[in-house]
């Protein structure tokens, strides 16, 4: 094809976007709100996703230790800890360190809330952090853990922690999030591809004369085909850019506010790492929805 | 050029269109196809241009077997054969150059070669003063002329026309008639259906009579032979 029947096919199926007016623009719709829809679930999908890997990475026990403990005692329990078969590395996190990453985790925000404590009135304890060779033995190695307040007169352990339950919650909820929303986003794009294969269908009609006429002249198939398919594209392109601008502002907002609210124990993955994929995707999948919806309309017109 | 054998045509609500034609139509003659409505006449164009495919026979068209084209063949063939109707068939939208113009665009002709063809054309038709008007600020004969500019802009080596000058008055349909006898002449065969009395009996051509589906009388220099 020559560069300049490309350059009037291309006008063509620009021209047939604005003269559907309407018709076009129930179809970008459709096309923004399924792709909307499903660019939120990614994003969905994609933090508890991250957060899971976390939460799953981060097995492990938390030992805190009665605050009147002393030095001695502590390392004794700890060297006891360490001799268990399933424990591969337990690390002592003092009293002074603690309450620093407590301050850290609390930001700028939250520096009035622990003004008033020093080295001495310092509320946390002395805390073990235990990874395990096999995170599946947490629950045994932590009551075997609490056993050994009973072989210590001054009873030194406060409490034992693993997250319990909750790495297979998680995975849990990924799986049903990431099941509805496929099922919802297959809905969505399926009327988005009728909504676009009817506004083509309307084009195709307002311009059977001329079809005619350019079989009657020998135009090909692929020829007549062009507009068409530009202006699924088209329609398809749109309703991806703007879904995509309005996704990514949104997430940034959303970001900021996570950021910003300190009662929220996790940070949502940074738009800059998923940007590209995310976008990619949603681009993608616009196009796609258009050519299709094109496609299935302008098919049965070209028999003749 | 143009040879049907034994060609039979019956469409799918069971009308026998044609039964059994054979003909032979050779380079650069010039045919009237006369007969009543419904005789077959158009049936027996819409073959030649495949619009319409024989239910049995064969018919070659500048060497194509088009019972047995292949749908991506289809355009090429239809690009040799320049078609014109009754209702002339203009695109509303675009002017006189565009629409003649268009013929060569969906051919993906060079911008070049368009620039320079079109106005030759509508100087041949007598147009060419009338290039930027509307179809519909043009008469009858005028947008006549434009589709027979627009059917021979291609250079196609055949012309079908479909009764040409049914809707015109005698004194355009002569214009019309002259400008196809000059097309003729310059060595494009052309084959018209008409109802036109006085065309047929005064420019004499070779005459193809059909009545119901057969070719009842085929005469070099022919009458048109009925009352009507």
């Amino acid at each position: 094809m020559s560069f300049s029947t490309l350059l009037r096919q291309f006008r063509e199926g620009a021209k047939s976007v604005f003269r559907n007016g309407w018709m076009s623009v129930a179809s970008i719709t459709s096309i923004i709100v399924s792709l909307l829809v499903l660019g939120v679930f990614i994003m969905l999908v994609i933090n508890i996703n991250s957060f899971a890997d976390d939460a799953d990475s981060q097995v492990q026990i938390s030992v805190y230790l009665e605050s009147k403990v002393d030095d001695a005692l502590r390392d004794k329990v700890m060297a006891e800890i360490q001799t268990m078969p399933e424990v591969s590395e337990v690390t002592l996190i003092p009293k002074n360190e603690g309450l620093k990453e407590f301050k850290d985790k609390l930001g700028v925000e939250g520096k009035d809330l622990l003004e008033g404590y020093t080295e001495e009135t310092n509320p946390i304890p002395d805390t073990f952090k235990i990874k395990l060779i096999e995170p599946t033995t947490a629950p045994f190695v932590a009551s075997k853990i609490s056993a050994l307040n009973d072989t210590h007169p001054d009873k030194p352990i406060y409490k034992v922690n693993y997250g319990k339950g909750t790495i297979e919650k998680l995975f849990k909820v990924t799986r049903t999030v990431r099941n509805i929303g496929l099922i919802f986003v297959a809905g969505l794009a399926l009327m988005a591809m009728f909504l676009i294969s009817n506004t083509i269908r309307v084009t195709i009609l307002a311009r059977r004369r001329e079809i005619g006429i350019m079989k009657l002249v020998g135009a090909t198939n692929a020829f007549i085909r062009w507009p068409f398919f530009i202006e699924g594209a088209l329609i398809g392109l749109i309703g991806s850019v703007v879904t995509v601008a309005v996704l990514f502002f949104g997430y940034q907002e959303l970001e900021q506010v996570v950021a910003a609210d300190m009662t929220l124990a996790f940070q949502l993955v940074p738009m800059k790492q998923v940007a590209l994929k995310v976008g990619g995707l949603l681009l993608g999948l616009g196009l796609l929805i258009g050519i299709w919806g094109s496609t299935m309309s302008i098919r049965k017109f070209l028999k003749v | 050029m143009i040879e049907m054998q034994d060609v039979w045509k019956t469409y799918s609500n069971g009308t026998h269109a044609l039964k059994g034609i054979s003909v032979k139509i050779d380079r650069n003659e010039f045919v009237y196809l006369v007969g009543p409505s419904g005789a077959g006449k158009s049936t027996f164009m819409k073959l030649i241009y495949r619009e319409e495919v024989p239910t049995k026979g064969q018919i070659s068209v500048n060497g194509f077997n088009i019972g047995r084209l292949k749908q991506r063949k289809i355009p090429y063939v239809r690009r040799n054969i320049g078609v014109i109707f009754q209702d002339f068939r203009l695109l509303p939208k675009l002017n006189v150059y565009e629409n003649v113009a268009f013929a060569m665009e969906v051919v993906e002709a060079p911008k070049k070669v368009i620039r320079k063809r079109v106005p030759e054309v509508l100087e041949l038709v007598g147009l060419r003063n009338k290039a930027n008007r509307d179809p519909s600020q043009l008469s009858g004969g005028e947008q006549q002329r434009v589709a027979i500019a627009r059917a021979i802009v291609n250079s196609p080596s055949v012309i079908i026309a479909d009764e040409p000058t049914g809707n015109l008055d005698p004194e355009t349909s002569w214009g019309i008639m002259q400008l196809l006898d000059e097309i003729n002449f310059r060595g494009t065969t052309i084959v018209m259906a008409t109802h036109n009395k006085e065309i047929v009996n005064t420019m004499r051509k070779r005459v193809i009579a059909i009545e119901h589906g057969n070719i009842v009388r085929d005469e070099m220099r022919g009458e048109y032979g009925y009352e009507f």
